[in-house]
């Protein structure tokens, strides 16, 4: 794969003094991904599962035709995939699903510190509803979720174990494949956040055996406003819709109604049509390039920029030993919003803050941190003015006096 | 020196390193507004005492960047002693300043003149704001 060439797909890209390493956040979109939404908003922009006439046929056959993308993306079968908002909405439809119909007071959630907020607090309020204990996975030195540390908290009580894939502040890849064998012999279920895996990394549900799993269009070159739930058959067909509405229902009556299968269940009203479709895009252009293509360039882009920033003095690394893209760091004695606007002076795009994963900070001790990510599209010039735009940073506001 | 450089050599600087009345005070007399902003993790709480339509004093802390930790500090010192309507009214002037609003330049803003450039940054406007704003909400809670 050639990050030069794959530039070029990129519109906002035409500017060239802009170095984009925010990924993380949400990745640039490709014109192959434009054109698709622009297609349907031009060609067929109709209501899906509801016209008997052709151009609504077109654009259910296209919403579909991604539905199939994503199971053959993930390795699911068709009725396993459910289009929602992103992967906050997926994940709270297990855990409101799910988890407020399966959990009591004698039932114990396994989270970690490392996850985003929108793991951790739909299964917090689960915990707050029904009374099961929220447990944490003590994460080790260097902020990683083990399997040693798992199986501390690991018991024939534990009902859910909901973690990340990959970490979005530290770039950890999470042993879950291991975790849910161990999870499925104490009878548990495992739900998986895999917002910052799905763009990277390889996914077989079949291969790990997970439960649930979810991610966001927006990280992996697709919409905004589109996502996927995956849930094993089995467990979709038991649980009851949360959102009800058009679409998702079979026989209504006056005091009571009856439900569509699984997925459609769970996809009340109009769905994100052109997301869907604009998903299905961004499906194909990485399984064009490989993603294993992708993962590999990415790290080589980390690693070399990790081994920069290790020479720089005054800079601390919190993951330098991470295995995808991301790097949280600090400038010593720097607030990170003072350094994000000095990076924006060099039109650097990064992102400042605790990353919506407010526990990895505190656990990490310090108010913020900086954060690159990388993808496809990056390349060793970006490493470089970034890390020429570091040493810059560091010295002003040394001048400054910070 | 470039915008960035403008607006960190100032007054900023100085506070930042410097801050004036800092710490809060156990006293009911104090009126206290808090405002964060969860994104960034910018936290400032402001004290205000009003006595017979004067700003008598403000204290505040908090933690953030330079520009919101040095604002605060800036806003202590401009308004303390002033009258309640010109503290407000100096207030209302900042903050119009901020967000490329008109503003009335003949209101003196003193040493918070400086965050004038903070409007080349648009990201940051809400660094420089929060506790001036804090400020306000402390004088409409003791009304
Ligand atoms: C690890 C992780 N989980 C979940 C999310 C939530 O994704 P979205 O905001 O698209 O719902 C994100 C995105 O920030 C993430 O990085």
């Amino acid at each position: 794969m050639d990050p030069y060439i794959l530039k070029k797909d990129f519109p906002i890209l035409d500017d060239k003094t802009l170095i984009y390493l925010d990924t993380a956040a949400s990745s640039l979109k490709p014109k192959q991904v434009i054109n698709k939404l622009e297609e349907y908003y031009e060609k067929y922009s109709t209501n899906v599962h509801r016209g008997v006439y052709n151009l609504s046929y077109v654009a259910t056959e296209m919403y579909e035709q991604s539905r199939r993308k994503a199971c053959e993306f993930i390795n699911a079968d068709f009725d396993e995939i459910v289009f929602t908002r992103g992967a906050s909405s997926a994940l709270n439809i297990v855990a409101s699903s799910y988890g407020l119909n399966n959990l009591t007071s004698d039932d114990e959630i396994i989270v970690s510190e490392l996850e985003h907020h929108s793991q951790v607090l739909p299964w917090q309020n689960v915990s707050n509803i029904t009374k099961a204990k929220l447990v944490y996975v003590p994460l080790n030195k260097e902020g990683r979720i083990t399997i040693e540390n798992f199986k501390k908290v690991l018991n024939n009580k534990t009902k859910v174990v909901a973690l990340n894939y990959v970490s979005n502040v530290m770039g950890y890849v999470t042993p879950i494949k291991e975790i849910i064998k161990l999870s499925h012999n104490v009878g548990a279920i495992v739900c998986v956040d895999a917002a910052q895996a799905a763009p990277h990394k390889k996914i077989d549900v079949k291969d790990i055996d997970c439960d649930f799993l979810a991610f966001s269009g927006h990280k992996m070159l697709g919409p905004t406003g589109i996502g996927v739930l995956f849930g094993k058959k089995e467990l979709l067909k038991e649980m009851p819709p949360i959102e009800f509405g058009g679409d998702m229902n079979d026989n209504v009556n006056l005091y009571d109604a009856t439900w569509k299968d699984s997925p459609y269940k769970f996809e009340a009203g109009t769905p994100p049509i052109a997301g869907a479709i604009g998903l299905g895009a961004a499906m194909d252009y990485i399984n064009d390039i490989g993603i294993e293509n992708i993962a590999i360039h990415e790290k080589k882009l980390k690693d070399y920029t990790v081994s920069k920033l290790l020479e720089i003095e005054d800079v601390v690394i919190y993951n330098k030993d991470a295995e995808t893209g991301i790097i949280s760091f600090n400038i010593n004695s720097v607030h990170p919003h003072d350094a994000v606007t000095f990076f924006d002076g060099d039109n650097i795009c990064m992102r400042a803050g605790h990353h919506c994963a407010q526990l990895i900070i505190k656990w990490l001790k310090v108010v913020a941190t900086l954060r690159v990510s990388f993808y496809l599209y990056n390349t060793i010039e970006d490493c470089d003015r970034f890390i020429e735009s570091v040493k810059n940073a560091r010295d002003f506001f040394k001048s400054a006096g910070f | 020196m470039n915008d960035l450089e403008l607006l960190y050599r100032q007054v900023i600087m100085e506070h930042y390193k410097n801050p004036r009345n800092k710490g809060l005070l156990d006293d009911p007399t104090y009126k206290a507004v808090r405002i964060k902003n969860p994104s960034c993790g910018d936290d400032i709480t402001v004290q205000t005492k009003v006595e017979n339509g004067v700003i008598k004093d403000i204290r505040y802390d908090g933690t953030g960047c330079s520009i919101c930790c040095s604002s605060a500090s800036v806003m202590s010192e401009t308004l303390i002693g002033k009258l309640k309507e010109d503290a407000m009214t100096i207030t209302e002037t900042y903050l119009n300043m901020l967000t490329n609003k008109e503003f009335d330049t003949n209101v003196d803003l003193e040493e918070a003149i400086v965050y004038r450039g903070v409007n080349k940054f648009p990201a940051r406007i809400k660094c420089a704001s929060i506790a001036w704003k804090a400020f306000e909400g402390t004088i409409e809670e003791s009304e």
